[in-house]
């Protein structure tokens, strides 16, 4: 059963410009994106800045009103609901950001942050509120007297586990997370990519896992999708996309790693210039249009909706890149 | 005198701040050396000194708090750390030159790329304004920036990050120095970029044969492309060695567990990690003996947290700080 169906979700920002600042052109941050979110599943998302991974995870938890498409979550078609009709739904869609230094109200302490979930939510009395935010610490590993302290009081890695508490204290069902530990430190990284797992495990929660560390987002997820310039490329099953990769720009990503392994320095196939601008991207197939190849303009005509190669593989069909 | 296979040999250096809170120790006499046209990593977290190392070998800790203690640093036969300010600018820039983490910050955003990568070519050599702009063409093409006589007339925030960073590669080259020094230089750019940025540093390197010292978090980016590594942990380099023999063989308990914490491609999905554990110690934190003692697991004596451990080669050129407990 799906918790989470995204279909042909349209996210476009108006860049306005001129005497008048009217709309001049379209930002197409995110551009037709469909793909489904299982109970207890973790879906990895990966892709180089600008290319639209944020845009997409904060149009799922309705922190932006989508252009178009369609968001259902646990059932419920929540694309265009109000801010009010949202709030049931609230409890159950959290998300944690990249640097909870910024995330983190820093004149707050840790109980007030802790403590203002359930207060939205109008949930417990006071007393047991306290307890809630201490029961939270203590899943989270932090001791209880953190409660009583500010977060600037705290490393990066401890106040990520704050980020984190605060996102599973109303018990949701799915968890953005936006690059949760490329703000950390490497040895600190691994202690918080463990305590998401064993979090999931315990509290049986789904997570769509943003990152661009592929060998983080590898490890963390059941599957994962490749996005460029607006578009999911490439959809497997997390194993199989890795040793068996089938989108150009998936094999160029994959390429682009940093082995930990001086024994296995390789040739590249470097990839040349920058992600385009998603403000008036090319037609068809953007990334075919990148690298310049020749069979580029026949993706143009071509209805580029994902198909899937093998069993759970999708990939964009177009002749340059696959 | 530095020997004929190093450039430049570190000894001892003691780098720290004075400040209301009294003198904080950043580098705690740390010594390597940098191979004659190879590349040394360093290789740390946050915090652990990687940069004041960086900023001790070119001079420029923050002033005026920032000062060297004690060590030296020899390049070419002169001592960096007691040259005279007016002879230590002839060094930099010209035999010893830097790139930096944030582009946009080392970049001077009020001046045309071109006029600044002229500034640099004209602060120590004499020439015309025509040979300065071939010059700078010239490194702009090598450096692999499309349209080189275009670029020079933009401004670095008509640049994407990774053309930024060419630029200051550019800055940092065209006076082709002996030793470049590059403090995280490819941290914030995206992994296809840093892909393109460090092969484009080992080609220059290649054919200039300079010497580099590369700073980074990234045990990958240490991997593909440095010679020799030094592991920094708290203000010390806790191990040094050739990078195969470190990756193979890490003696000290920190750089295995560094190594062991990483998510690897070829391991299975949703699994645990191993991971160190607690914080990076903050510098007003920094204890006297083994620093690594409270994170390693194993319990340290009262002497053994108080006595520095040695640093010592404990195979062919293989160093390392030799706590009992964390060197098994």
């Amino acid at each position: 059963m799906s918790l989470l169906t995204v279909q042909n979700l349209q996210q476009h920002f108006p860049v306005r410009g001129g005497l008048l600042m009217r709309s001049v052109a379209s930002c197409k941050a995110v551009d037709g994106v469909s793909f489904t979110l299982n109970e207890g599943e973790t879906l990895g998302l990966v892709g180089e800045s600008g290319c639209g991974k944020t845009t997409l995870g904060k149009a799922i938890v309705r922190l932006l009103k989508p252009t178009s498409g369609k968001i259902e979550f646990n059932g419920q078609d929540i694309t265009h609901s109000s801010i009010g009709a949202l709030r049931p739904m609230r409890r159950h869609v959290q998300m944690i950001f990249q640097d909870p230094a910024e995330s983190l109200n820093p004149r707050h302490t840790v109980r007030d942050i802790l403590e203002e979930p359930f207060i939205v939510q109008k949930l417990g009395t006071k007393d047991e509120r306290r307890r809630w935010v201490l029961d939270l610490l203590d899943k989270v590993g932090l001791s209880a007297a953190s409660a009583d302290r500010f977060p600037f009081e705290f490393s990066g890695g401890q106040r990520q586990r704050i980020g984190i508490a605060r996102a599973i204290a109303l018990k949701p069902k799915l968890i953005v997370c936006d690059e949760p530990v490329s703000a950390l430190d490497v040895s600190v990284q691994s202690q918080v990519l463990n305590l998401l797992l064993d979090l999931q495990r315990d509290m049986g929660l789904s997570y769509l896992f943003i990152a661009h560390g592929l060998n983080v987002v590898k490890h963390m997820s059941d599957r994962v999708a490749v996005m460029y310039l607006g578009k999911i490329v490439e959809l497997a099953p997390a194993e199989e996309l890795y040793h068996n990769p089938r989108h150009a720009y998936t094999k160029a990503l994959l390429d682009a790693i940093p082995i930990a392994d001086p024994t296995k320095r390789r040739e590249r196939q470097l990839l040349r210039g920058d992600v385009p601008s998603p403000i008036n991207p090319p037609a068809g197939c953007a990334f075919g249009h990148r690298m310049k190849h020749p069979k580029w303009e026949q993706s143009v005509k071509m209805d580029l909706t994902l198909k899937e190669v093998s069993p759970g593989h999708f990939v964009q069909p177009c002749p340059c890149c696959t | 005198m530095t020997s004929a296979s190093s450039i430049l040999e570190v000894r001892d250096l003691v780098s720290a701040f004075d400040g209301d809170a009294g003198r904080m120790t950043a580098v705690d006499g740390i010594s390597f050396d940098v191979p004659r046209g190879k590349t040394l990593g360093i290789v740390g977290e946050s915090g652990c000194g990687k940069s004041v190392t960086a900023f001790s070998i070119t001079r420029l800790l923050p002033q005026p708090h920032g000062k060297i203690l004690g060590g030296s640093i020899r390049f070419e036969g002169k001592d960096l750390a007691s040259l005279p300010v007016e002879d230590m600018q002839q060094v930099r820039g010209n035999d010893i030159s830097m790139i930096f983490q944030e582009p946009m910050t080392a970049l001077n955003p009020v001046q045309t790329v071109g006029r600044q990568l002229g500034e640099a070519i004209l602060l120590h050599t004499e020439c015309s304004k025509s040979e300065v702009l071939a010059r700078s063409i010239d490194m702009m093409i090598k450096v692999r920036i499309p349209e080189p006589a275009q670029r020079l007339d933009e401004y670095p925030h008509q640049l994407s990050g990774g053309m930024r960073q060419r630029m200051m590669i550019a800055m940092a080259l065209i006076n082709k120095p002996k030793l470049l020094i590059a403090d995280e230089p490819t941290t914030a750019l995206d992994v296809t970029v840093q892909a393109q940025i460090l092969e484009l540093i080992a080609d220059l390197q290649k054919e200039m044969g300079m010497s580099v010292v590369l700073i980074t978090h990234d045990l990958g980016v240490i991997a593909q492309v440095c010679d020799e590594v030094a592991v920094m942990y708290a203000g010390r380099i806790v191990e040094r060695a050739n990078v195969y023999e470190l990756f193979a063989k890490p003696r000290h308990a920190y750089t295995q567990g560094l190594l062991e914490s990483i998510p690897r491609l070829e391991s299975t999905p949703k699994t645990k990690l191993k991971a160190i554990q607690g914080n990076v110690p903050g510098i007003a934190d920094f204890k006297p003996g083994c620093r690594f003692a409270e994170r390693s697991g194993r319990s340290h004596t009262a002497q053994q947290l108080s006595t520095r451990p040695p640093f010592i080669e404990i195979s062919a050129n293989h160093w390392v700080e030799n706590c009992p407990i964390c060197v098994a």
